[in-house]
């Protein structure tokens, strides 16, 4: 390892993790819209709805995420829907990963007690005001953690955005050891990079959390806000 | 322009084989192998953090949540690209050995905590009745404990076998010619015809990994009332 030549790269670099970090947010956004409308879909009584989120989650779930991105860059054109790379990334990997995430909003709605569901048609609330006022304010702190997975698997694949032509970190790192080399700097150097963001968006949604319990009167110590809680085994990814 | 005419049949038809050869050659061995290697490395760092053996155990848990809190791409570029430039230890490996390797180490940190959490569910009574009967630690867990401790698990083990089967397309980024990649890069790239075969590998997934995650779910419910 001789010459880094790092310097003449930062500004790619940066331009990379922007691209990157970027990414992950709005496709995290994105994704948390797909899970709300389709786990509250796979909910409902109504058999039009219930079937089409079932089958739209299944089908998002079973096949790979790669194959996903690139349905949507290669195969979506030849029907006439053309989009930039930005935008098919945000939409593949927020139907893929809200896809998992209706999973999660479906059990954290149906983990809520039976009572306080009685209780809020004793109190002759509407579907609509029971769901916003009573049901989803208690499932959210039950959903965070898993989400917190799911944000962490989704940063975790966004270095895939480069094989449709984005410039993110990956990008600049495999131009870096094209015409660099060094890649026992670089590679270890994006690994640790990619850490200290899984862990800042692991942060990020730790205070969420804690925000959300203390909306129903149960606070949290600001200790457990830092302690590093890798993704919990019951609640990483399934099927 | 409409879905079927879009859709080319005989295309599609004239390269499934190609696409179904490549699921078997690398995407099957690559789960099948990467799974096998996950199992066993899980165990063994389960263990070693259960036993608390020093210095090995802290280390272990360092590893686990920095492997598992890094992307596999840059995961196979390190292990490919930069592992053989280390002076003195470092070889060239092939394309799919480092593919193995890194799914199965991924995976391994995935698995250190399922079978932790395996071992926490067998109950302490039947630790205690180990140490009456004084049976050798190494029965203990090779006769007692693990057998219902994997057994507790094997839903979750599987689910994660099903995962690892959909990540497989990740070693495109170091060239290995899985599924996606022929699709992609030699039928899509030569023909400049994309839609039938990523639709094809889509659905070749599709039909693996669907029935595999209901078996699991059977199975998750089958244990559960067991």
């Amino acid at each position: 390892m001789q010459d880094l030549q790092f310097g003449a790269w930062v500004d790619d670099f940066l331009a990379g993790l922007w691209v990157t970090v970027y990414v992950t947010v709005l496709a995290a956004v994105a994704a948390v819209v797909v899970a709300f409308v389709l786990g509250i879909a796979v909910r409902t009584r109504h058999i039009v709805p219930r079937t089409i989120a079932r089958i739209i989650i299944e089908l998002f779930r079973g096949t790979s995420l790669l194959v996903q991105l690139f349905w949507f860059f290669y195969v979506l054109p030849e029907f006439g829907f053309r989009f930039d790379p930005l935008a098919v990334a945000v939409f593949a990997f927020g139907l893929n990963f809200g896809a998992y995430g209706a999973e999660v909003v479906r059990g954290a709605i149906n983990a809520v007690p039976t009572a306080q569901w009685e209780g809020s048609i004793a109190l002759n609330l509407t579907p609509a005001q029971r769901m916003r006022r009573v049901i989803l304010p208690q499932s959210i702190p039950l959903m965070i953690p898993p989400f917190n997975n799911l944000l962490i698997q989704l940063l975790k694949s966004t270095p895939l955005i480069f094989l449709i032509f984005l410039n993110d970190l990956t990008f600049y790192s495999d131009q870096y050891r094209n015409s660099v080399g060094n890649e026992n700097f670089i590679f270890p150097l994006l690994l640790v990079i990619y850490f200290v963001l899984s862990y800042t968006f692991t942060l990020f949604m730790h205070v969420l959390e804690a925000r959300a319990n203390t909306r129903l009167g149960r606070p949290v110590e600001r200790r457990r806000i830092f302690k590093y809680r890798g993704p919990q085994e019951e609640e990483a990814v399934k099927v | 322009m409409t879905v079927f005419q879009t859709w080319d049949m005989d295309f599609a038809l004239e390269h499934l084989p190609e696409l179904l050869d490549a699921f078997v050659q690398f995407t099957l061995v690559a789960t099948v192998l990467g799974s096998i290697l996950a199992a066993v490395l899980g165990l063994l760092f389960a263990i070693i953090r259960r036993v608390r053996v020093p210095v090995l155990a802290p280390v272990v848990t360092v590893i686990v949540e920095f492997v598992r809190s890094t992307p596999i791409p840059i995961q196979l570029f390190f292990v490919f690209y930069g592992f053989p430039t280390i002076p003195g230890i470092g070889f060239n490996i092939s394309a799919m050995t480092a593919g193995v390797l890194v799914l199965g180490v991924h995976y391994a940190c995935y698995y250190a905590e399922v079978y932790r959490a395996g071992i926490e569910s067998v109950p302490k009574g039947q630790w205690e009745a180990c140490t009456a009967l004084s049976i050798a630690p190494r029965y203990q867990w090779q006769r007692v404990v693990l057998p219902q401790a994997i057994r507790n698990v094997l839903p979750s083990l599987g689910n994660y076998v099903i995962s690892m089967f959909k990540e497989t397309p990740f070693l495109y980024v170091i060239g290995v010619t899985e599924m996606v990649t022929v699709a992609v890069t030699q039928i899509g790239g030569d023909a400049f015809r994309y839609t039938e075969v990523v639709t094809l590998a889509g659905l070749i997934f599709l039909a693996a990994s669907y029935p595999a995650a209901v078996a699991m779910r059977k199975l998750e419910m089958r244990l559960g009332h067991a």
